[in-house]
């Protein structure tokens, strides 16, 4: 039976005051990229106006994801509830500095991405409802990351999923729809697996909302909680591409645009690893702590298969597939150590792996651009002919791997630093911080290998691979107005990169602040409300 | 009840995952549907399922009179129907365009995306 008693009094289950004006801005993010969806479909006849009104859009979701950050910042997290019901009876939108920050980023990426789209598309009007399609993403993103209810979560992974459905089709060519195929049946499969497990989790604790289930999972069966904690992972693992059930994104990844592949890198498995995440450390710790060996092996799993799948692809794209499934091994290594350290390791992981990822695959699409291949053995000369665009690939590398001055050093950093204190603590599984630790380091190194390979192959040899000639290429592809636009959005993105791995100091804090956040998540439920009444 | 209910559920998961394990993509989207629906039954049964009466409050009351059934799993259901009717929709239009331009409807046969002859990756660094 549910918790609730039928005789619960009106006044503590509903809001009877307003709601403050500037918590509002918990759900404008969402509430504008839905409007401006639905609102754009309107002007899709009209050239120009869809890109218009997605960038304005897009700049307005800023806005309110930095207030809401400052907000968080300031205030710790932040909630509101729907439809008078106060939690555990309403859906609730609960912020804390994790979800506002990765919200942030993911708008971000997306405007970036909106920009770069111009310089791809053909005749740069609505018809086929790009821009709407991104909005919805977003909204879907956004949503995720900003829900306190896993109901409401598992409505917001369905948005994304319709949403990247209609965008991955989009050219219509038939390896699109082979790649949709793949991609369709298994992220409907793990989202269904999701239902499952939550129809488990209501049966057991009668709440799905996320505070309340923290408040209630202690008293429930540990046993069950377990099977419900395993199928959570399956399901997120599945949409985060780990390692046993990531097979499906090399299959489709590659297939789109370029614009929609790395909008999809950028957003889509990051919101699996923050899910699980979320729902492992924070909401069900206890089970976390018995399937912890399970964890790291997935952990130390997707950590050495992704490299090596990347060092024996020739296809960019699908390389740098793999490179994504690479980096979701390192939120789930700190997802199996749990310390402050760890856990502040895998969220500042998946911020730097929705701009990173983008970035990656935003230079790869100018790559594909110039040389018109898309297998790097028909590429190479690329150096002398554009400087600039082999720098734009060493960085973004560089930074996948986590080499020093750039924003992927800091995770792995804090990831190895917790690996190492949980190697030299007297806990009675200390194999998991040598692993993961020892993982964590050949990840970076294979990382490195396939990277600088790519790199080679495509820059720095003067030509496809049986070709000696020493002659500069002379059938490359020179990049018009729109290319060299394409090129400088790109760069912008790259030099935010760059700037924030030279200044973490900022990020670093908060990332801290958020982390505890998750691991005593006491602001968290007593944000919602919740606090203060033990059941 | 619940028993008859919770091996409903079980016979609608295995049926589902056995035809999910089939090449042929119409067979797989039934079974996605069948699975679907197992799940839905899931969380219905997982609501409890009574004879109470319909959650309906009285025109003069603010709170139900007596025990009344969980309202709550109806609309957990409710949603998840509709959206898994979405997604078979948009799945099932797909497996019939790629039957189009892929003239397959075997997932063995659709390589397109992942060539079977893969070239091998270069030597040299």
């Amino acid at each position: 039976m549910a918790t609730s008693s039928p005789n619960t009094e009106l006044p503590q289950a509903m809001i009877e005051t307003a709601t403050a004006v500037s918590d509002w801005v918990i759900v404008l993010p969402v509430l504008l990229s839905l409007m401006g969806a639905a609102g754009l479909l309107m002007f899709r006849r009209s050239n120009g106006a869809p890109v218009m009104g997605a960038v304005l859009v897009l700049i307005a979701v800023i806005a309110c994801d930095i207030s809401l950050l400052l907000q968080v910042m300031a205030n710790g997290p932040l909630s509101m509830t729907m439809g008078r019901w106060l939690p555990p009876f309403g859906i609730s939108l609960t912020a804390d500095v994790f979800g506002a920050s990765f919200a942030l980023a993911a708008a971000v990426v997306t405007l970036i991405v909106v920009l770069y789209a111009e310089t791809d598309r053909a005749g740069a009007d609505g018809r086929d409802s790009f821009h709407s399609l991104v909005l919805l993403l977003l909204a879907g993103v956004s949503g995720s990351f900003l829900t306190g209810d896993l109901f409401n979560l598992y409505v917001w992974f369905e948005v994304m999923l319709i949403a990247s459905f209609g965008l991955i089709v989009q050219g219509n060519r038939p390896a699109q729809l082979d790649g949709a195929v793949k991609y369709g049946f298994l992220n409907f499969l793990a989202t269904t697996l999701f239902l499952l497990s939550l129809g488990l989790l209501y049966g057991l604790l009668g709440t799905l909302n996320m505070a309340d289930i923290m408040r209630v999972a202690p008293m429930a069966n540990p046993g069950a909680m377990v099977g419900v904690a395993a199928l959570l992972m399956l399901a997120f693992g599945m949409k985060a591409a780990a390692f046993p059930v990531n097979a499906w994104l090399p299959a489709s990844y590659h297939t789109p645009p370029v614009a929609i592949s790395a909008l999809f890198a950028g957003l889509l498995t990051k919101v699996g690893a923050y899910a699980m995440l979320r729902a492992l450390v924070a909401i069900l710790p206890a089970s976390r702590d018995l399937l912890e060996p399970v964890l790291a092996v997935l952990a130390i799993g997707t950590l050495l298969l992704a490299p090596l799948g990347a060092i024996a692809e020739t296809n960019v794209r699908r390389a740098i597939g793999f490179l994504v499934i690479g980096g979701i091994g390192a939120v789930m290594a700190g997802i199996a150590m749990p310390t402050l350290t760890g856990i502040a390791g895998s969220g500042l992981y998946i911020f730097h792996a929705i701009l990173t990822m983008t970035a990656l695959y935003l230079v790869a699409g100018l790559v594909e651009k110039r040389t018109g291949a898309t297998d790097s053995r028909q590429m190479g000369g690329l150096y002398a002919a554009s400087t600039p665009l082999s720098i734009l690939f060493l960085v973004a590398i560089l930074a996948t791997a986590g080499v020093p001055p750039f924003l992927g050093f800091w995770p792995k950093l804090l990831l190895i630093e917790a690996g190492l204190d949980r190697a030299l603590s007297a806990g009675p599984a200390t194999w998991v911080g040598v692993a993961l630790t020892i993982a964590l380091v050949v990840n970076a190194v294979l990382t490195l290998i396939a990277g600088t390979r790519l790199w080679a192959h495509i820059f720095w040899r003067s030509g496809p691979e049986g070709d000696g000639s020493e002659h500069e290429r002379r059938d490359l592809v020179a990049f018009d107005a729109r290319g060299r636009f394409g090129l400088g959005v790109a760069s912008v993105l790259v030099a935010g990169i760059v700037a924030i791995g030279l200044w973490p100091a900022p990020l670093m804090d908060n990332i801290r602040a958020g982390s505890s956040d998750i691991i005593n998540p006491a602001r968290y439920v007593s944000a919602t409300g919740l606090a203060g009444e033990t059941p | 009840m619940d028993f008859v209910l919770a091996t409903l559920v079980g016979l609608f998961i295995a049926a589902g995952v056995y035809l999910l394990l089939s090449r042929s993509i119409i067979r797989m989207l039934i079974g996605m549907t069948i699975f679907g629906n197992g799940v839905n039954l899931l969380i219905f049964t997982a609501g409890r399922v009574t004879r109470e009466i319909a959650p309906i409050v009285p025109p003069d009351l603010e709170v139900p009179q007596g025990a009344i059934a969980n309202p709550l799993p109806q609309a957990l259901i409710l949603t998840a129907i509709v959206i898994g009717f979405s997604m078979f929709a948009f799945l099932l239009v797909l497996a019939f365009r790629a039957y189009q331009s892929l003239d397959a409807d075997n997932t063995d046969n659709m390589r397109l995306a992942e060539p079977e002859a893969r070239p091998q990756p270069p030597l040299s660094y």
